[in-house]
C-alpha cells in the first residue's frame, strides 16, 4: 500500500508540506523570527519586504533586506512606508532572538533566521498593531491545524461508536440512529455552527473555547463516518471470522472493536484524511465572523477578521496571507486522501 | 407512488420536530438572556433599570416561565405563523425574516442550477476526453474550488472588481431598487445581481459535481451496450446523450438532498460578507447581540426549509426512478 502511495506524486509532495507545516507549528517559538505579541508602533500595516540577494555594492551571498521607513502622513491620516535603501539588514539563521520557551518546556533563544541587531523582518508585512504577520501565521498554524486533527479524531470516536452500534445490532437501536444521522445530514451546518458557537460564554479561558469549538465542529461532524462505519460493519459482520469470534464467546463491543473495526482501518484512514479540511475551513469561518476563537488566541480564522471589508483588503493586501495558508493545507489534506483512498482500492 | 409520497412527508415530521427542539436548546444556551445584555448596555449609558421594571420586562417577554412551557408557546406560534418578537428591532420577526429568508433561497437554487450548468457538461467533456490536458485543468480547478473558503473566494472576488473594475459588487439590488417594492423592474435587477453570489455559493458544489458526473459516465462508457450501439453506427453525440449521460445524471438528483444544505450555509456566509440583504448578516447580528426570537426563528426556519427541499428532491428521484418508489 505503501509502493502503491508513492507512485503518487503529487500526494506525496503534499504529504511532505503537510509534515513540514505541523512540525512548523509545533515549534513555532524556534520557526518564527519574532514573538507573535511583539509591537511595532512606527510599522503598522508595514508592507511585506523584499527578500534580496543584489544591492548596489554587489552580488551578497547572506540574503538580506532593506530597512522600512514612513509613518503617518499629516494631511491625508494614512500610512505610507519606502523602502530606506541606506539600511540594508541581512538575514542570519540560527540566529539570537527573544527568549523563549519551546514548546513550553525548553528554555531557547535561537530563531529558525532572524536579523542580528534587532533589526526589523517583515517577509509578510505586518498587521494593524504592527506585528509580524508571519511570525503570527506560523504561531496561528498550533491552533488552526491542530482543531483539524483534534475535532476529527472526537467525530471518529463518535462516528464509530455510533456507526458500529448501529451496524452491529441493527434493529429498533439502528433505526433511531439512522434516522439521526439523516437528520443532522439535511441541516445546513453553518448556520448551527453559528448558533452554537456564539453560546460559548465569552468568560471562558481560551483553551475552554478552544476545546467548546471542537465539540461544536465535532457534534455536526459524525454523520457522514457513522454512516460509512455502519455499512462497513453490515457488511462485515455476516463474514466467517466475525461468526468464528462469536462462537468463541467474545462478547459484542470485543468484536467490533478488535475484529470488525481494524478489518476497514485503511478505509478508515482515508475517510478521516479527506475530513480533516472541513474542519479547518469551519474554524476559519468560524472566527472570520468573530463567532469561533477570538484575540489573543492566534489562529488563521482570527488573523482574517482584520480582513473585513473591500477597503481594508485593497489597502493592505497582504493581510490575506493567512487564508493562502489554509487553501495551500486545505489542497495538500484532499491530495493526500485522494492518494491513500487510491492505494488503499483494491480494485484501482 | 403515492405511498412512498405519504411514506416520505410522515419521516420528515421527527425530523422537524428535533429540529426545532435542537434550535431551541441553541437559543437557550448562552448564560443570561437578552435581558441581562439589555440591562448592561443600559448600565453602559448610564442609566440605571428599576427592580420592577425589570421584572415587567421578564413577564412581558415571557422569560419567567420554565423552559418546556416556553418551547410550547414558542412552537404553537410558530405553527400559527407568530414567530415572536425580536428583541433588537422591536418588530415581529415574521415581518423581518420573510423576504430575506425567501432571497437565500433563491440564492441556493440559482447556485444548484447554475453548478449543473457548469457541472454537467464540462463533466461530460472530461470524461470523454480522459487525460487531455483540459481535463486536468479542470480537475486541478476543481480541487481549488473545493480548498478555497467560500468566504476568502467573497473577498478575493469583490478586492478583484475594486481593484481592477472599480466595481463595488456589494449588495443585490441596483441603489434605485434597494427599497423600492417589488415590481417587475426589480426583479430584473435581481437577476443581474444574484448570479455573482450564486456562483461564490456553487464553486464548492459545481468542484465535487464534476467528479462525480465524470466518474459515473466513465463507468458507463466502458459497457457493452455502447460498443455495441457503436458498432451498429449510432452516432457519437446521439449513443453520449441517450443512455450513458441519463443514466449518469441519475446521482446527481440523488445527492440533491445533500448538496442543498451545504448551499444553505454557503449563501448564509457569502451574504455576510458581500452584505447582501438574506438572513446571514441579520443571523449574525442576532446571534451577538443574543435576539432569541430572532436567531433561534432564522436558524428553525432555515433547517426547516432544507428539510423540506431534502425532501423534495427524493421524490423527484423517486418519481425519475422507478426501482425507488417500487422498493
Amino acid at each position: 500500500m505503501w509502493w502503491k502511495f508513492k507512485k503518487h506524486r503529487l500526494a506525496v509532495l503534499s504529504g511532505v508540506l503537510l509534515i513540514l507545516l505541523y512540525l512548523g507549528a509545533i515549534f513555532c517559538e524556534f520557526v518564527s523570527p519574532f514573538s507573535p505579541f511583539q509591537r511595532d508602533a512606527t510599522l503598522i500595516n508595514a508592507p511585506p519586504q523584499k527578500v534580496r540577494f543584489i544591492s548596489n555594492e554587489g552580488i551578497h551571498l547572506r540574503p538580506f533586506v532593506y530597512g522600512v521607513s514612513g509613518g503617518l502622513q499629516d494631511e491625508t491620516w494614512t500610512r505610507v512606508y519606502e523602502e530606506d535603501r541606506s539600511r540594508r539588514i541581512p538575514i542570519h539563521f540560527f540566529v539570537r532572538g527573544s527568549s523563549y520557551k519551546l514548546c513550553g518546556l525548553i528554555p531557547w533563544d535561537r530563531h529558525l533566521f532572524g536579523t542580528a541587531d534587532g533589526g526589523i523582518l517583515f517577509l509578510l508585512g505586518a498587521d494593524h498593531l504592527g506585528r509580524d504577520l508571519l511570525s503570527r501565521i506560523i504561531y496561528g498554524s498550533r491552533v488552526s491545524l491542530s482543531i483539524g486533527l483534534v475535532g476529527v479524531f472526537l467525530s471518529m470516536v463518535i462516528g464509530c461508536a455510533m456507526g458500529g452500534i448501529s451496524g452491529y445490532f441493527g434493529g429498533t437501536v439502528d433505526n433511531i440512529i439512522q434516522r439521526s444521522i439523516e437528520t443532522l445530514m439535511s441541516l445546513p451546518t453553518l448556520p448551527l455552527w453559528m448558533g452554537l458557537s456564539a453560546a460559548v460564554p465569552t468568560t471562558w479561558s481560551p483553551i475552554k473555547v478552544y476545546f467548546g469549538m471542537v465539540v461544536i465542529l465535532s457534534i455536526l461532524g459524525w454523520a457522514g463516518l457513522a454512516r460509512v462505519v455502519r455499512g462497513k460493519i453490515i457488511s462485515l459482520r455476516e463474514e466467517d471470522f466475525a461468526m468464528a469470534a462469536r462462537l468463541a464467546g467474545a462478547h459484542e463491543g470485543r468484536i467490533i472493536r478488535k475484529h470488525l473495526l481494524p478489518s476497514f482501518f485503511s478505509y478508515l484512514i482515508v475517510m478521516l484524511t479527506l475530513s480533516v479540511p472541513g474542519m479547518i475551513l469551519a474554524e476559519t469561518t468560524l472566527s472570520y465572523l468573530g463567532l469561533g476563537l477570538r484575540p489573543p488566541v492566534i489562529s488563521w480564522g482570527v488573523m482574517l477578521q482584520q480582513a473585513q471589508n473591500v477597503q481594508t483588503v485593497a489597502t493592505y493586501p497582504w493581510i490575506m496571507a493567512p487564508a493562502l495558508f489554509v487553501v495551500v493545507v486545505v489542497l495538500a489534506f484532499n491530495f493526500v486522501g485522494d492518494g491513500m483512498r487510491d492505494a488503499a482500492d483494491p480494485y484501482h | 407512488m403515492i405511498r412512498y409520497l405519504l411514506k416520505r412527508i410522515l419521516c420528515m415530521i421527527p425530523v422537524l420536530i428535533a429540529v426545532s427542539i435542537l434550535s431551541f436548546v441553541i437559543i437557550q444556551l448562552p448564560p443570561g438572556d437578552f435581558l441581562t445584555s439589555k440591562i448592561a448596555q443600559l448600565e453602559m449609558l448610564g442609566e440605571k433599570a428599576s427592580e420592577s421594571e425589570i421584572a415587567s420586562l421578564r413577564a412581558q417577554y415571557g422569560l419567567e416561565r420554565p423552559l418546556y412551557e416556553r418551547y410550547f408557546l414558542w412552537i404553537t406560534g410558530m405553527l400559527k405563523g407568530d414567530l415572536g418578537k425580536s428583541f433588537i428591532y422591536n418588530r415581529p420577526v415574521s415581518t423581518l425574516i420573510g423576504e430575506r429568508l425567501a432571497l437565500t433561497m433563491m440564492i441556493s437554487t440559482c447556485s444548484i442550477i447554475l453548478s449543473w450548468a457548469i457541472a454537467i457538461p464540462v463533466g461530460i467533456f472530461s470524461a470523454i476526453r480522459q487525460y487531455s490536458f483540459l481535463d486536468y485543468v479542470f480537475t486541478f480547478v476543481g480541487f481549488i474550488g473545493i480548498s478555497i473558503p467560500t468566504f476568502f473566494l467573497a473577498l478575493l472576488l469583490m478586492f478583484g472588481a475594486y481593484q481592477f473594475f472599480d466595481l463595488t459588487v456589494v449588495g443585490l439590488f441596483s441603489p434605485e431598487y434597494a427599497i423600492a417594492p417589488w415590481s417587475f423592474g426589480k426583479f430584473l435587477d435581481l437577476m443581474k445581481h444574484i448570479w455573482l453570489p450564486a456562483f461564490i455559493v456553487g464553486v464548492a458544489g459545481t468542484a465535487g459535481t464534476i467528479r462525480v458526473m465524470r466518474g459515473c459516465l466513465l463507468d458507463e462508457l466502458g459497457k457493452q451496450y455502447v460498443i455495441a450501439a457503436r458498432a451498429r453506427g449510432v452516432s457519437e453525440w446521439k449513443l453520449l446523450l441517450k443512455y450513458p449521460v441519463r443514466i449518469a445524471i441519475n446521482p446527481m438528483l440523488s445527492t440533491i438532498g445533500w448538496i442543498l444544505p451545504v448551499m444553505v450555509s454557503g449563501s448564509v456566509i457569502v451574504s455576510v460578507v458581500l452584505n447582501l440583504p438574506t438572513t446571514g448578516p441579520l443571523l449574525l447580528e442576532a446571534l451577538e447581540m443574543q435576539d432569541m426570537y430572532l436567531a433561534g426563528s432564522f436558524i428553525m426556519i432555515l433547517s426547516g426549509l432544507t428539510v423540506v427541499g431534502t425532501v423534495i428532491s427524493d421524490l423527484i428521484l423517486a418519481w425519475s426512478d422507478p426501482r425507488i418508489r417500487y422498493e
